[in-house]
């Protein structure tokens, strides 16, 4: 076996016999990795609570067929802001969820480990409504599948634009419509976000467009992953 | 391989929390060895527990007839309610001998990425207890990990409207632990929770 240090968010946990977890963690440069975290859960365990989802640490492990073996944990950062605020913590748990089924078991994917700990960062200072759908649309254009938003994703008509379809994977005009229908300020805001007005959208207040927004980018992932996002559906804040 | 009632109690054994093929195999050939008398004491209790054993319809600890036995107890003062997790936390917190109260058990914590939200819990029958109970105290009492502080945090904001007092447990180090050694979370909140020292 080989020993291997990297830098991690963990994504979830998961019990593993009297004393031990399952970690699964996001890596800089090993892509997901499932490593077994032992005696964690005993009050006195070395690893404490640094082996908590959220947690943004420095690993060591051992490399193991199936599973790896960590043997150390520095936290880096603990997000503790994020863990104790409701609204806050229920926003993270969508970016593990979908960090979780975007990243891949041996691919290295440094550029969304970055995005991830960008996003809590953001988060940790303040709860920014938009976060979860500009993460969401920043991480479909990562992997090539932005909805087309400039103009008719099915005519090429300039508009005005009405709707917005997921198997499509854009906007629509009036005389193509299906899906659902979005605001003018919908779009506005969609186009503006994936458009490098990243950081004034994050100032966007939160309300019904803020909502319309997460919703649209919510059901785009969903469509991309070809799966529900848990954590929206059932989200404890809402 | 194996005759088939073995395999298949292989099988059942392996579906155990915590139970891996090896350790199913090694359990079911002790079975096998055993006295027939201490095989069927098992198979008895098994029995008993899945027909005799229910949940108290006011807390939802595991109870064998109507109320618990926590629920039974008229010593117990029921204007004070400690929430937990499981059944099993009841257990752990009554070895503190420090807790005179009556439970609840949630049967679980909230966790969006499972899909466990407040309707897989037993959160409307908390609502409904406070509503009717003389209940001046709600104690949180849900694991120091994510998915319990999130539980907690849902809790505590569900609850504040109806006047009730709430407390969260505190959060600290082990006693017998070394300062060195404990996450920067753990301490950080140890930290905050410090009070007066009498002298
Ligand atoms: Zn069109
Ligand atoms: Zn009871």
């Amino acid at each position: 076996m080989t020993l291997y240090r990297d830098e991690g968010v963990v994504l979830r946990t998961m019990r593993l016999g009297e004393a031990d977890r399952i970690v699964t963690v996001v890596t800089r440069g090993h892509g997901k990795v499932r490593a077994v975290a032992k005696g964690v859960r005993k009050t006195k365990s070395k690893f404490g609570g640094r082996l908590e989802p959220l947690s943004h640490v420095a690993l060591q492990c051992w490399a193991g067929r199936e599973l790896d073996i960590v043997t150390e944990a520095v936290v880096l950062d603990a997000f503790r802001s994020v863990r104790e605020d409701l609204s806050r913590v229920t926003k993270a748990y969508t970016l593990l969820e979908v960090v979780d089924q975007v990243a891949q078991e041996g691919h290295r994917n440094p550029r969304l480990y970055e995005m991830l700990v960008g996003a809590l960062k953001v988060l940790d200072d303040q709860d920014v409504p938009l976060l979860v759908a500009s993460f969401l649309l920043k991480m479909l254009a990562a992997e090539g599948s932005a909805p087309f938003l400039e103009a008719c994703v099915s005519c090429g008509s300039a508009g005005p634009l009405v709707a917005f379809d997921q198997v499509e994977g854009g906007a629509l005009c009036a005389s193509c419509r299906r899906g659902r229908s979005v605001s003018p300020e919908g779009l506005a805001l969609l186009r503006r976000i994936l458009g490098g007005g990243l950081s004034s959208a994050l100032l966007e207040p939160a309300g019904p467009l803020a909502d319309e927004v997460t919703e649209l980018a919510a059901e785009a992932m969903e469509a991309h992953l070809d799966r529900r996002l848990r954590s929206v559906r059932s989200n404890p804040a809402g | 391989m194996y005759t088939a009632p073995l395999q298949a109690l292989i099988d059942e054994l392996g579906r155990l929390p915590g139970v891996g093929p090896k350790s199913a195999q090694r359990m079911a050939f002790h079975l096998l060895k055993v006295a027939p008398e201490d095989a069927l004491r098992l198979t008895e209790a098994i029995t008993a527990v899945k027909e005799r054993t229910t949940l108290c319809p006011v807390c939802f600890n595991v109870a064998e007839g109507d109320l618990c036995d926590m629920c039974a107890d008229t010593r117990r003062d029921p204007s004070l309610v400690c929430v937990v997790e499981d059944p099993r936390d009841i257990v752990a917190v009554e070895k503190t001998q420090e807790f005179r109260g009556c439970y609840h058990v949630l049967h679980g914590a909230l966790n969006p990425i499972e899909g466990i939200g407040p309707d897989q819990l037993r959160v409307r029958e908390l609502l409904t207890r406070l509503d009717g109970d003389a209940i001046t105290e709600v104690i949180l009492c849900t694991n120091p990990n994510l998915e319990g502080e999130a539980t907690a945090m849902y809790l505590a904001r569900l609850l504040r409207p109806l006047g009730v007092r709430i407390t969260r447990i505190a959060s600290g180090l082990p006693v017998g632990g070394d300062l060195e050694y404990a996450d920067e979370l753990t301490l950080g909140r140890a930290l905050e929770g410090r009070r007066d020292v009498e002298a």
